[in-house]
């Protein structure tokens, strides 16, 4: 189905934000916004909910650590017994303190890795992958705001984008959603 | 300006006072001499029952000392002598960990406000008011503790064994550090510690109520600014010095290289839990205003942040000589294992487990229940901790927690809360003519 979108360019991340506000303000949907830059605060300005990353992150440790503890417990105790620091306990819990370190290192490189992996693939972002970004000049020093026309009037939200100190206007019509 | 209450005035005097009487019922209960002992003990051991066994082995207790000279004369009666000595300290050792845990909170307050201005931190300037009314402590506190240290150092007290002649005469290692180990040299220490300590606080107290009277130019705030960072040198060295000297010589055969930075991050994450939880307060009452949950949520950031640390120069401390099991070294940890099970352990819960869990969500951070309920078991843990780094050297076996230890937290309780809290009305508790203070009104986070 066609859609009419609008482009709105700022040069300024200061002005974007209260752009951000004001267009939300008006009740518009904001689709997206492009920037060259992680700008603070945008992802509350815009309404995003919040991420769930973090909990991601806090399970792919757990999952570190239960490896680490498993692995060691076979490779150390169970496959081939070793005598740890002079004292052949050959028992997990007595010999834990040579195995924190690592369980530790295990518990951080799961949770690094594999929160890279999951924000890539949520972020749909992959070797060769189209980019999505409409106009180029996000990648440099502008700052883009996709506004979804939908039904409202587009002469009343250009000028109000305007008005917001957007430098460039442009009516898009989509027609096909790339989401 | 804040107004001391008079419920809150009348809280922590009754808290001294009643302190102040269970020390004191403490010191006089204690047993006077071995026929004492055996009575209290085999009123303990008829109830309790199979306690001796574990006495009478003594053998993790080498680097004590103290019985080791007499177990060939006195044989059977050695032993009565031992747990004597061991009873007699306990009042002492007691009032030593209270009067210490109070001084290295408003210690650690004072080394992070310095912190804060040599960094020159934006976001903190509204909780300098908090941070200079802890370290008002660090006077009563700071003298205090010098007294009951020359008394310790000159041997009035048994609590430190490198102090007692006798037992110097037939300890060759003590006599090899008596060159720094030494009554005088001791007190002479602790008088250089305090009195930099103290004039740093004095003068950064000054030019920040300077400050906020004549802002312009900054003048008083580039001087609170260049002391600050002089100090942060001073207090790293000095405060090293402190622990192997207040701390880590209750055992003089034992060393451990970063003892310093174990104890730095004790009282540094004591001194950030009090600012949460006394701001915290404050607000709860309609005071500051001007802070708000972005600041609570960077304070329990450090809270959670250096209690990690902490967990990670304990754990450094022991998986190295846990790993070496080099005797002169692992006594250390072998006396706390076999004798001190439930705090040792207990205290790691407290210490690492309960904040890791309670402080990871980054909304937590911003509710204050939660805050409040984890500072006070941080505090608490390191409380423990102290404990566990003095108790075994001074009472060895005969721990507990009894009328002389919650006795002297709630004395020193009692005076940190109210020369904390007299101390907050003397000055505004906005610093207002602080260069970042706009910024630390709007921080966001």
């Amino acid at each position: 189905m066609a859609s009419k979108v609008i482009h709105a360019l700022y040069i300024d991340d200061d002005v974007l934000m209260d752009a951000v506000k004001k267009v939300r303000a008006e009740h518009y949907h904001i689709e997206e916004v492009f920037t060259p830059f992680p700008v603070h605060g945008l992802d509350k300005a815009m309404g995003l909910p919040h991420t769930r990353l973090a909990i991601a992150s806090f399970m792919y440790g757990c999952v570190g650590l239960t490896v680490a503890i498993l692995m060691m417990n076979f490779i150390m105790i169970e496959d081939w017994p070793q005598d740890i620091g002079g004292k052949p306990s050959f028992s997990y819990l007595e010999n834990m303190p040579a195995f924190v370190p690592i369980m530790f290192e295990l518990t951080v490189f799961f949770a690094a890795h594999l929160m890279v992996i999951t924000f890539y693939m949520r972020s749909r972002l992959w070797p060769f992958k189209e980019a999505e970004n409409p106009d180029v000049r996000t990648t440099d020093d502008h700052f883009l705001m996709e506004v979804d026309a939908g039904s409202h009037d587009v002469d009343t939200l250009t000028s109000l984008l305007s008005d917001t100190g957007a430098v460039e206007i442009k009516v898009i019509d989509k027609e096909e959603d790339n989401h | 300006m804040y107004t001391l209450s008079n419920r809150l005035r009348l809280f922590s005097i009754i808290l001294m006072v009643v302190g102040g009487i269970g020390l004191v019922s403490g010191f006089l209960t204690t047993p006077g001499t071995v026929e004492e002992v055996k009575e209290m003990m085999a009123a303990h051991d008829a109830h309790g029952g199979g306690h001796g066994e574990s006495h009478a082995e003594e053998s993790g207790h080498g680097d004590q000392s103290h019985g080791e000279a007499t177990v060939d004369e006195h044989g059977g009666d050695a032993h009565y002598e031992h747990v004597l000595h061991q009873l007699q300290n306990k009042p002492w050792a007691s009032l030593y960990v209270a009067a210490f845990f109070f001084f290295m909170i408003a210690l650690g307050v004072l080394a992070f406000y310095a912190i804060q201005f040599a960094a020159q931190a934006g976001w903190s300037p509204v909780l300098f008011r908090v941070m200079e009314a802890i370290t008002a402590y660090l006077v009563p506190g700071g003298i205090i503790l010098f007294v009951i240290l020359a008394l310790s150092g000159f041997h009035v007290n048994h609590l430190f064994v490198w102090a007692d002649p006798k037992v110097v005469e037939h300890d060759a290692l003590i006599q090899g550090k008596s060159g720094w180990l030494n009554g005088t040299g001791f007190i002479i220490r602790a008088a250089i510690f305090l009195g930099g300590w103290l004039l740093y606080r004095h003068f950064a107290i000054k030019y920040s109520r300077l400050q906020d009277e004549d802002a312009a130019g900054n003048k008083w705030y580039k001087k609170s600014f260049k002391i600050s960072a002089g100090f942060l040198v001073f207090f790293i060295y000095t405060e090293s010095m402190m622990s192997w000297d207040w701390i880590m010589s209750f055992d003089p055969h034992w060393f451990s290289t970063l003892f310093g930075w174990y104890v730095f991050a004790s009282l540094f994450v004591s001194g950030i839990t009090t600012i949460a939880l006394i701001t915290i307060y404050l607000k709860s009452k309609g005071y500051m205003e001007f802070v708000n949950n972005s600041h609570i949520h960077d304070l329990a950031k450090f809270m959670f942040g250096i209690s990690i640390f902490w967990t990670y120069l304990w754990f450094s401390q022991f998986m190295l000589i846990w790993y070496s099991n080099i005797p002169e070294e692992v006594t250390y940890f072998i006396t706390r294992i076999e004798d001190y099970k439930l705090p040792f352990f207990g205290m790691l819960v407290m210490n690492f487990i309960f904040p890791l869990l309670v402080l990871m969500n980054s909304d937590f951070k911003r509710v204050n229940w939660f805050v409040v309920m984890a500072g006070v078991v941080i505090l608490c843990g390191h409380y423990i901790d102290v404990y566990n780094m003095i108790m075994p050297a001074t009472v060895g076996e005969s721990w507990f927690i009894g009328v002389s230890e919650i006795s002297a937290v709630l004395l020193f309780l009692g005076l940190f809360l109210f020369v904390v809290f007299r101390a907050l009305t003397k000055a505004p508790l906005l610093a207002k003519g602080n260069p970042y203070i706009e910024e630390s009104k709007h921080f966001h986070y």
